[in-house]
């Protein structure tokens, strides 16, 4: 790993690149698989148009908010609950802003807002690993997650899913179901890079479940994800530096 | 074809968007404070463990949440020690998918 903030050189820039690439494969399955379901159950629990399915993926982009939304919708619910519960649902991503901003800083505005309604678990996570390794900002790092493993395969899984799902029986049958969680585990193992994350992880996992059973899912994430930190904090930080770039030295 | 949803799809960007965009648009944000820094590098490991283990360990029966236990289990496990061990993602997810088949196959739940 390189020292805090020293920008990797050109040969250790491509190690990354193509560690990322072959990363991101394992998210065009996962996000295939996720919109396919998402398409599917979109169809058949939603009763949704292609249009109404394809707005969503392209529109909310929500992954697990949108699967949220096909229930909510199939039972009923109204709109303004739906806002709100979505609202909720996605407020994760406001810690995986912020935990981005240091390495855009000093991105054009525009390249910012656009980047932001292209971050997703998936996005996040490859990004930051990449940022991480090569000790800088580099665009190849976000937007190829962004868009050619998550944005692209979500969309066109969706459209598959919505289109062609129903001749798909039993998607169970073929793994699909733990596409998602198998990927997360995935992500969250390529950001554990010593104590203090693997006890975060851990223990937001915990909290996770626990606030799960007693409030909702959808509350338990939120909850882990504010707890978590807050207890890898109190663990030590072991050998491995820390790897965020120091503030004055995060751009080529 | 229908485009009644298209207008919940907008309205669920718009409560989205602002929770995407507030670190990466707001001024000041990489100027926090070193502690600050140093949790907002542990949300990713902890959100991310957050939604694998709900993934599989909580169910919703009758609108209620439910502590749950099946094959989903080995094949995270599976993906998670194989992620650990090759550093390879596609592989452990490749695991995961194919021992939920043929577990399935066999008739584990």
């Amino acid at each position: 790993m390189d020292a805090p903030g020293r920008p990797a050189d050109p040969a250790d820039l491509q190690a990354a690149r193509r560690r990322l690439v072959v990363d991101g494969l394992g998210i065009v399955v996962s996000a295939a698989g996720f919109g396919f379901v998402f398409g599917l159950a979109a169809r058949t629990a939603g009763h949704y148009s292609v249009i109404e399915a394809m707005a969503m993926s392209l529109i909310a982009f929500g992954g697990a908010a949108q699967f949220a939304v096909v229930g909510y919708v199939a039972s009923g619910v109204a709109w303004p609950a739906i806002v709100v519960l979505t609202g909720l649902l996605n407020a994760r991503h406001i810690l995986y802003s912020a935990a981005l901003a240091p390495w855009f800083r000093g991105r054009r505005f525009g390249e910012r807002a656009a980047a932001a309604h292209l971050l997703t678990d998936e996005s996040f996570a490859l990004s930051i690993a990449h940022f991480r390794r090569v000790g800088r900002f580099d665009p190849f790092g976000y937007w190829y997650p962004a868009l050619v493993t998550t944005l692209i395969p979500w969309n066109l899984a969706t459209f598959a899913g919505v289109t062609i799902g129903d001749a798909i029986l039993e998607p169970q049958r073929l793994g699909i179901d733990v596409i998602f969680p198998a990927a997360m585990i995935g992500l969250a193992v390529g950001l554990v890079t010593g104590r203090r994350e693997l006890a975060a992880a851990i223990s937001g996992a915990v909290v996770a479940v626990g606030v799960s059973l007693a409030v909702s899912p959808t509350v338990g994430i939120i909850a882990g994800g504010i707890v978590g930190p807050g207890i890898g904090l109190l663990v030590p930080p072991s050998g491995v530096p820390a790897d965020l770039p120091p503030l004055e030295d995060m751009h080529p | 074809m229908s485009t009644d949803l298209v207008p919940l799809a907008f309205l669920m960007f718009l409560v989205t968007y602002p929770s995407r965009a507030v670190g990466l648009l707001s001024p000041g944000t990489e100027r926090l404070p070193r502690r600050a820094l140093d949790y907002l590098q542990l949300v990713g490991p902890a959100v991310l463990a957050a939604l694998a283990a709900v993934s599989i360990m909580v169910a919703t029966v009758g609108g209620r949440p439910v502590f749950t236990v099946g094959l989903p289990w080995l094949s995270v496990a599976a993906s998670l020690a194989l992620v650990a061990w090759r550093r390879n993602l596609f592989i452990g997810i490749a695991a995961a998918v194919a021992i939920a088949i043929v577990g399935r196959a066999a008739g584990l739940a």
